[in-house]
């Protein structure tokens, strides 16, 4: 029995075993002598817990390319300049992939905790990719990262090297699955709805229309550009701050400072990040024509767009013109410094005049500020790297790059700057989505577990802040002083059986 | 209405007990090390045990996931019911795992002794909780029952025990000299106390629970299979007694599977037939697996292969 999907809320709740599914219309959420609303607790639960789970997926897919090539470069010349590269990074790798697997094990079963309504309704649909993550990504990542990491005297140099290209591509294709499912939340398409057990379900009618669907390629694209960018800026940042410390401050307490394994991996970072930075705002720029079309609501929540007009400008800055309007900026009164037509132009594709529909055409909108400020702060950060990519050609053309204090001080202080880029386009994604969990298919609300009580929700949450809090400390505690310390000292190569190293293996390789 | 392939949600019945089978036994044995780590307080011990699974734990964790993601694929309904109904206790197998997973990487990290002790606790405190906790969930499945039944804590220590038994068994394959005795000394021990917590679980869920032939023989072949072990282990056949362990693990997870069956959640009367996705989605999640776990298979006999035999003297985590 075909339904229409708006109807969805409304389907009998034939099991008088199972509590009836919170949020319809006319039954508001139980849960208001709650210590809090189980809906809000998961929510924010669910937001916390994949805001801290990205961030390690991002260093360990954006490091990936970066491992496979110094693995390479390794096996090819025997340089012990590589092997200390692949070494140093592999285990910035190996620590972010098992908290990434902690953390990402948590989002599996938070499905079936705090959205179980969601999950029964879109199981048949989204249960199939998350599974075939498991087989096909994480087994190939987790078992041949056991001999990446630990098997470098067991096995040849080929199959070392294949071991790397395996790491990585079990890291992207995970990215694949993971994606596949949430862009369908996006663009949802493919299925219809049945009532299964008295509930409604999502039944897969095309699978091709369903998972190839048309955000996507969009989505992948961004997001794995975005990963690597990340790391470049990463690592560059981190190259910067022991080159800045050498030369400007002179600062010679670390006995081991290795001017050429620092030197090196700035050069890798800068030419990943001149690739991928201006790459990333070509691509995000077509990106938002196509969320544009496919989601005028988000679009709007993305412009702060009311009333639906054309000519509407895109505006770089906007300062509301009173306090209280801070979380509402509406375009119409803001103090800003815009672009003519800059929103029509991009929702279009060029045309200045085009008409951006406006949020007031729709019933519900999503937290319109947290969208449309995360959304300008991503571009501006997205236009930052582009500057620090060509200030750095710029310098490395001109043969100053380890002269430029201004720009190390920059590279340190955007060491992180990528990872929160990517949060804060994931905020853009998720949030300017609501109040839909799947756009147009069913309202976030109606997705929560039936059962849950407010007490335990709040006390995972609570649970969830401080256990975060501690890992997050320990985990930037645990990188901060492996990447002070810097790499082992070249002689230590040695006991890797491969003295074929062409660098003198003095450690005072002086700077000057 | 769709038309439900019913041989094909019986074979992912079993495919998911599989998974849990081989999570059980796999991730098992790392954490009868971790409890076997509680019991060993030398710092170059303590370095080989966490050697000793070094390469292994996140592959093995794995099959957790593919748990997972194979429950909500093949049966969203038991999926979305069993885990919202199980809510802290499942949050509690995450904290634990959480600790089990972080403690060995950081505990490396640093040499004093304040940051080993305290790593190594939230070690052992992960190692111990998860299998524990997952006991007591799987126990609360099949007796269609949420909170904290006796029948379920029993179930719990049991499982405790049996990670045992496989952890003994596997330090038994990568170890060497007095420490390899020491350390499978601990096995024929925790094999009794399985099949001793065992006996008590089936008094307590007695009358929940109906004992068929089926549940004799499981049961039958668990005494047999433990007494295989313990003289495996005497005469120095490691592999075997590791073999057994597992033999012993998937017999658990048989009877799991024969009291649910044709259930497959008690608590809501939902049956494997009426739980599992439609067409075609199964059919897809099918194809995809027959194509997959062939794969998946390999990767671990790699794996295995590439770190048989004992852990060698540099060897570090
Ligand atoms: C280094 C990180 C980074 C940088 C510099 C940019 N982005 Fe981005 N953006 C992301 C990282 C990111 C992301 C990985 O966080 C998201 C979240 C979901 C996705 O596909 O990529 C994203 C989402 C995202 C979306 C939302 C898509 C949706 O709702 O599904 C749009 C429209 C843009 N981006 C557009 C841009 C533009 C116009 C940029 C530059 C001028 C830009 N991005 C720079
Ligand atoms: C890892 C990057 C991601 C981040 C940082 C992220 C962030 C968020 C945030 C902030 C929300 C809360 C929105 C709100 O309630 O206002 C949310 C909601 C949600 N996201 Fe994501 N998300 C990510 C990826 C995904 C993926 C890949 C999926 C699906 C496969 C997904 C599924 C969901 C679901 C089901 C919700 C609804 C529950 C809720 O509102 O909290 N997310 N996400
Ligand atoms: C909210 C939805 C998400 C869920 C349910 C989820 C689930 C998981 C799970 C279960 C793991 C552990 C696998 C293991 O044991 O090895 C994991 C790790 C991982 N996840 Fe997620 N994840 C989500 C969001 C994302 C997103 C948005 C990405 C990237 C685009 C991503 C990429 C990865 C990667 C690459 C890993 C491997 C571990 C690592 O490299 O750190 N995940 N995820």
């Amino acid at each position: 029995m075909p339904i229409r999907p708006e109807h969805i809320h409304d389907g009998p709740n034939s099991d008088p075993r199972r509590p009836p599914r919170r949020g319809t219309d006319d039954e508001p959420a139980p849960g208001g002598g709650d210590v809090i609303d189980p809906a809000l607790a998961s929510r924010l639960q669910f937001a916390l817990t994949t805001i801290v789970h990205i961030i390690f997926p991002v260093m360990s897919m954006g490091l990936a390319p970066f491992l496979v090539y110094f693995t390479w470069k390794e096996v090819r010349t025997g340089e012990a300049l590589y092997v200390r590269l692949r070494r140093f990074w592999t285990k910035i790798f190996a620590i972010s992939f098992a908290v990434g697997t902690v953390t990402g094990l948590v989002l599996e079963f938070e499905f079936g905790t705090n959205f179980a309504a969601f999950s029964e309704t879109v199981g048949a649909l989204m249960g199939g990719p998350l599974a075939v993550e498991g087989m096909m990504a994480f087994m190939l990542e987790a078992t041949f990262l056991g001999v990446f990491v630990f098997g470098r005297e067991r096995v040849s140099d080929r199959f070392y090297f294949v071991s790397s290209v395996f790491v990585g591509l079990g890291t992207w294709l995970s990215a694949v699955w993971i994606l596949i499912a949430n862009s369908w939340m996006q663009t949802p398409r493919g299925f219809e709805m049945v009532t299964e057990n008295g509930h409604p379900v999502v039944a897969l009618t095309d699978p091709i229309a369903a998972y190839a669907n048309p955000r996507f390629p969009w989505m992948f694209v961004h997001m794995q550009n975005a990963a690597v960018l990340s790391v470049a800026l990463f690592m560059a940042g981190v190259a910067a701050y022991h080159i800045y410390r050498r030369r400007h401050l002179g600062v010679v307490d670390s006995g081991n400072y290795d001017a050429e394994f620092w030197r090196a991996t700035l050069k890798v970072a800068l030419v990943v990040l001149i690739v991928t930075a201006p790459f990333q705002v070509i691509h995000g720029d077509a990106y938002g024509r196509h969320v544009a079309e496919t989601q005028p609501q988000k679009f709007a929540a993305m412009e702060a767009v009311w009333e639906t007009d054309s000519y509407v400008p895109e505006y770089l800055i906007a300062f509301p013109t009173s306090v209280e309007d801070l979380t509402d900026p509406r375009a119409k009164e803001l103090f800003g410094i815009g672009i003519p037509g800059g929103a029509s132009w991009l929702a279009s594709g060029g045309d200045a005049s085009a008409e951006i529909t406006g949020l007031n055409e729709f019933e519900e909108s999503p937290p319109v500020a947290v969208v449309f400020w995360s959304f300008r702060a991503m571009v501006a950060l997205g236009f930052w790297f582009v500057v620090l990519a060509f200030w750095s050609a710029y310098r490395w053309y001109s043969g100053e790059l380890y002269d430029d204090r201004l720009l190390h001080k920059a590279l340190m202080v955007s060491a992180l700057a990528g990872v929160f880029t990517v949060e804060l386009g994931w905020i853009v994604t998720e949030v300017g989505r609501q109040p839909w969990v799947i756009q147009g298919v069913m309202k976030t609300t109606a997705g929560v577990s039936p059962g849950l009580t407010g007490t335990d929700a709040a006390l995972t949450l609570g649970g969830f802040a401080a256990v975060y809090l501690g890992l997050l400390t320990v985990y930037t505690y645990v990188i901060a002083r492996i990447v002070r310390r810097g790499p082992k000292p070249p002689e230590s190569d040695a006991e890797s059986g491969r003295e074929t190293s062409t660098i003198d293996p003095a450690p005072e390789v002086t700077d000057d | 209405m769709i038309e439900l392939p019913i041989a094909l949600a019986d074979l992912w019945f079993g495919i998911v007990l599989a998974f849990l089978a081989a999570f059980l036994f796999l991730d098992g044995f790392d954490f009868g090390v971790g409890a076997i780590f509680a019991l060993r307080t030398d710092a170059t011990e303590r370095e080989q045990l966490l050697a000793a699974i070094g390469p292994f734990w996140d592959g093995n964790e794995v099959w957790l996931v593919v748990f997972g993601g194979g429950l909500f694929a093949a049966f969203p309904p038991v999926y979305a019911g069993l885990f919202s109904r199980h809510y802290l206790l499942l949050f509690g197998v995450l904290g634990a795992l959480i600790l089990r997973g972080l403690a060995p990487e950081f505990y490396e990290q640093r040499e004093d002794e304040r940051w080993h002790r305290w790593w190594g606790r939230a070690f052992v405190a992960g190692s111990v909780g998860a299998p524990f906790l997952l006991g007591v969930f799987t126990a609360n499945w099949v007796l269609g029952v949420s909170g904290i039944a006796p029948a379920s804590v029993v179930v719990g220590l049991a499982v405790v025990a049996l990670t045992v038994v496989s952890g003994a068994a596997f330090l038994g394959v990568k170890t060497r000299g007095s420490f390899r005795e020491e350390t499978t000394a601990y096995g024929p021990r925790a094999a009794v106390a399985y099949l001793a917590l065992v006996v008590v679980a089936l008094a307590l869920a007695a009358p929940r629970l109906a004992f068929g032939p089926t549940t004799l023989f499981l049961v039958a072949l668990s005494v047999a299979l433990a007494g295989g072990y313990v003289l495996a282990l005497r005469r120095g056949r490691y592999h075997l007694a590791l073999a057994t362990a597992g033999g012993l693990t998937a017999g658990l997870v048989a009877l799991v599977g024969a009291w649910l069956y044709p259930l497959a959640d008690p608590a809501t009367g939902l049956t494997v037939a009426d739980a599992a996705v439609g067409s075609p989605s199964i059919e897809l999640l099918t194809g995809a697996s027959v194509l997959l776990l062939p794969l998946v298979a390999t990767y671990f006999v790699m794996l295995y292969s590439v770190f048989r035999g004992p852990i060698e003297p540099g060897e570090t985590y």
